[in-house]
């Protein structure tokens, strides 16, 4: 395998960074990071090398590359196949949005039955393959940086192909909304009018959007540094949400995150709560 | 003899389409033996996970569906809610879906004829190419794609699932002053809109053939205005029906040679998206863009696929228009969304997604749960129709020509529908392996 240590430098020889942008179970949300950066595209596309980008017309999956950005879960077992060949063909690889951080919104048939869900969908249940969860692609290679975001925002993937070229990782950033929020001096929609807000659990990095439209974050940019998921769930009850309320708010965009699940069975387990 | 050949084309990966999928083709004897459109994407369940969640989660998780049409979806399903609870957001609400909604045809069609479209009428592969050919018609396209998300954000925070929508209206209404800004970019944005119809007119398209029979489409049609997110449905072959009859004349059929069930419209393929719906509705243009489309000399209705991309231009010269039109003497409203009272019953609409006509229907509860849910979105309404094209284009093109010539052919075809797999593989009933 060709792979080194991230941020160990790219700078060997006078080719360009070789970039690839990879697809697995998604809605297409997050390439769009690049497929709507307008001129930044164009300036991308002369500073590094697009070496596969199916949806832009490149097309060489097996290529060696310095960096693969990865959309999407991993649902199959050809998707896990898949991924794996990604990671040996990459230097760094880069996972952007909900789906290839924490397996996205189709994450919640973890927490189902999902072969009954694929049963109820096709005619043919036995010709389609779902593996029983969605899972982040850190499931199942190495991941040398993740990109939240439902979706990814093109200042993260820009600046990370910008600190890329210059031989490093960007930092990973986990602060909670709440800060981004008080940045943009927007009154506490939770403290001043008593909106469910993920916010004090979620990361930042959207520009606090819902807030600034006077609703509660609901969670797009996934965990945040130390999420205290309980403490959330404790307030959101006190704010008149009942169990199955603050369970529906914890698992929607990223259910399969470990914190937001356990937070959300407990007020199943407090209460005779549906379950839903 | 040439054309007796046994002949396997196969695109293992089709490029510049949303989402993915691949295309097999096989040739015996001078005939196409078996021909398909192939989804290979995961199935996200989406109708499953949609159950048990209230009215209210429906628009920010029906968005996930798809990152290039997110306002279609969100426009379905709040459509569908309001008509089931009874709740009537208003005129202000009304004007501005339709502003929202142009956002998204523009940002939309100007990505496909630009980034995904163009290429191929220019030989090249890429628009990164494409922009040493024609950086004029590139900068322009980015320029009105970046219009459109903009207009998208103005209402949603962001152009790609954006947090604005909410049943019975808006979580906020932008303020004047951007209103102001984006309403004069639209104004200067005409003009360009026009050259884009120019030029997309300007390129070298296949015709079809002096016998090509005509389109058979369906659209939404509305009795004043060019089609978006009201109204009923309307097809060539005389169909008007309201969107709980859907179901009464659209089944998935499973036919010979596929495993995967097709969407027939009372048992034939048919056509949604921009050529239908100008094709049943072009005298509800907005003046600007009939004017530009009757400049052009295109022939009504039309009757090649290859003539999408014209008539894309033409729907973002409508859109951009009809949303400098719409925020003309704009005010803040007091309150800019009505407060719902859900009930319990079947919610059912359609609007016009910019790849054409998206269809929901939610099972409801009492207290606003929904207990089943079903979505059509155009690319599985639009397959069928696509591998029919594809049969008759490659049987016309000739089919002893070299594989590569054939392989280039058929993906144009695919294209000419801006198929966005990503939307369909959650919803088509296809086969995802084991293909015979």
């Amino acid at each position: 395998m060709d792979r080194r240590e991230p941020g160990a430098g790219f700078s060997d020889g006078a080719a360009r960074l070789r970039v690839a942008v990879h697809k697995f179970g998604s809605c297409d949300g997050c390439q769009l990071a690049f497929l709507n950066a307008g001129p930044a595209l164009l300036a991308l596309a002369e500073a590094v090398e697009l070496v596969h980008f199916l949806e832009a017309g490149l097309d060489d999956p097996d290529a060696r590359v310095d960096v693969a950005f990865v959309e999407g879960s991993i649902g199959t077992s050809e998707e896990a196949e898949r991924i794996r060949a990604v990671r040996e063909r990459a230097r760094v690889l880069v996972a952007i949005g909900a789906c290839a951080t924490t397996g996205g919104v189709q994450a919640l048939r973890n927490l189902a039955d999902a072969g009954g869900w694929v049963a109820r969908t096709y005619p043919e249940p036995d010709r389609v393959h779902v593996l029983p969860e969605s899972a982040p692609v850190r499931a199942h290679v190495a991941v040398d940086l993740e990109l939240a975001g439902c979706p990814v925002t093109t200042r993260a993937v820009t600046e990370t192909v910008a600190s890329l070229l210059r031989g490093a990782l960007p930092a990973p950033r986990h602060e909670k909304l709440c800060l981004e929020c008080k940045r943009a001096g927007l009154a506490c929609v939770m403290v001043s009018r008593g909106e469910p807000c993920l916010g004090p659990v979620t990361a930042a990095g959207c520009g606090a959007l819902c807030p600034g439209l006077g609703r509660g974050c609901y969670g797009c940019f996934g965990p945040s540094e130390l999420p205290e998921a309980g403490a959330l769930a404790a307030r959101l009850r006190a704010l008149g949400l009942d169990a199955a309320a603050v369970r529906r708010r914890l698992l929607a965009i990223h259910a399969g995150v470990p914190a937001f699940q356990q937070a959300a069975l407990r007020q199943v387990g407090e209460e005779d709560g549906d379950g839903r | 003899m040439a054309d007796e050949r046994e002949l396997h084309i196969e695109v293992p990966a089709l490029t510049r389409v949303e989402g993915e999928g691949a295309l097999e083709i096989g040739v015996a004897a001078g005939r196409i033996r078996a021909l398909r459109l192939r989804i290979y994407e995961p199935p996200r369940l989406f109708e499953r996970l949609l159950e048990g969640r209230t009215f209210e989660e429906v628009p920010d998780l029906v968005a996930r569906i798809c990152g290039i049409c997110p306002v279609a979806y969100q426009m379905s399903a709040v459509h569908a809610f309001e008509a089931l609870f009874g709740c009537d957001p208003g005129p202000w609400v009304r004007r501005m879906r339709r502003v929202l909604y142009c956002g998204e045809w523009i940002q939309s069609h100007s990505l496909h004829i630009h980034l995904l479209a163009a290429p191929d009428f220019l030989g090249c592969d890429s628009v990164v190419e494409l922009s040493r050919r024609a950086p004029e018609a590139v900068r322009r396209g980015l320029a009105l794609q970046a219009l459109g998300n903009d207009l998208i954000a103005l209402f949603g925070g962001r152009s790609v699932h954006p947090v604005g929508v909410r049943v019975g209206g808006f979580h906020a209404a932008p303020g004047a002053d951007a209103v102001a800004a984006l309403r004069a970019r639209l104004a200067d944005a005409v003009p360009e809109a026009e050259a884009l119809v120019a030029w997309t007119a300007s390129l070298d398209r296949p015709a079809a053939p002096a016998d090509a029979p005509p389109l058979r489409c369906l659209a939404l049609r509305h009795p004043e205005e060019y089609p978006m997110n009201d109204g009923g449905l309307a097809s060539t072959e005389g169909h008007a029906f309201a969107f709980d009859g859907f179901e009464r004349h659209v089944a998935e059929r499973q036919v010979p040679h596929s495993t995967a069930l097709h969407a027939l419209l009372d048992g034939a393929p048919y056509l949604t998206g921009p050529v239908a719906r100008l094709n049943l509705n072009h005298e509800r243009l907005h003046p600007v863009a009939r004017a530009a489309l009757a400049r052009t000399g295109l022939a009504l209705p039309v009757r090649s696929l290859h003539d999408a991309i014209v008539v894309r231009a033409v729907e973002v010269l409508h859109a951009v228009a009809e949303a400098a039109d719409l925020l003309d003497g704009y005010e803040v409203p007091e309150r800019p969304f009505a407060e719902p009272a859900p009930r319990a019953g079947v919610a059912v609409w359609a609007t016009e997604a910019p790849r054409g006509v998206l269809w929901h229907r939610y099972e409801v509860a009492g207290d606003g749960t929904v207990r089943a849910a079903r979505i059509v979105p155009p690319t599985s309404q639009n397959q069928a129709h696509i591998e029919q094209d594809l049969r008759a284009s490659l049987e016309a093109l000739g089919l002893d020509r070299d594989p590569d010539t054939l392989r280039a052919a058929a993906e144009r075809v695919v294209r000419n529908y801006d198929p966005c797999i990503s939307c369909a593989t959650h919803f088509l009933r296809v086969t995802v392996r084991g293909v015979p």
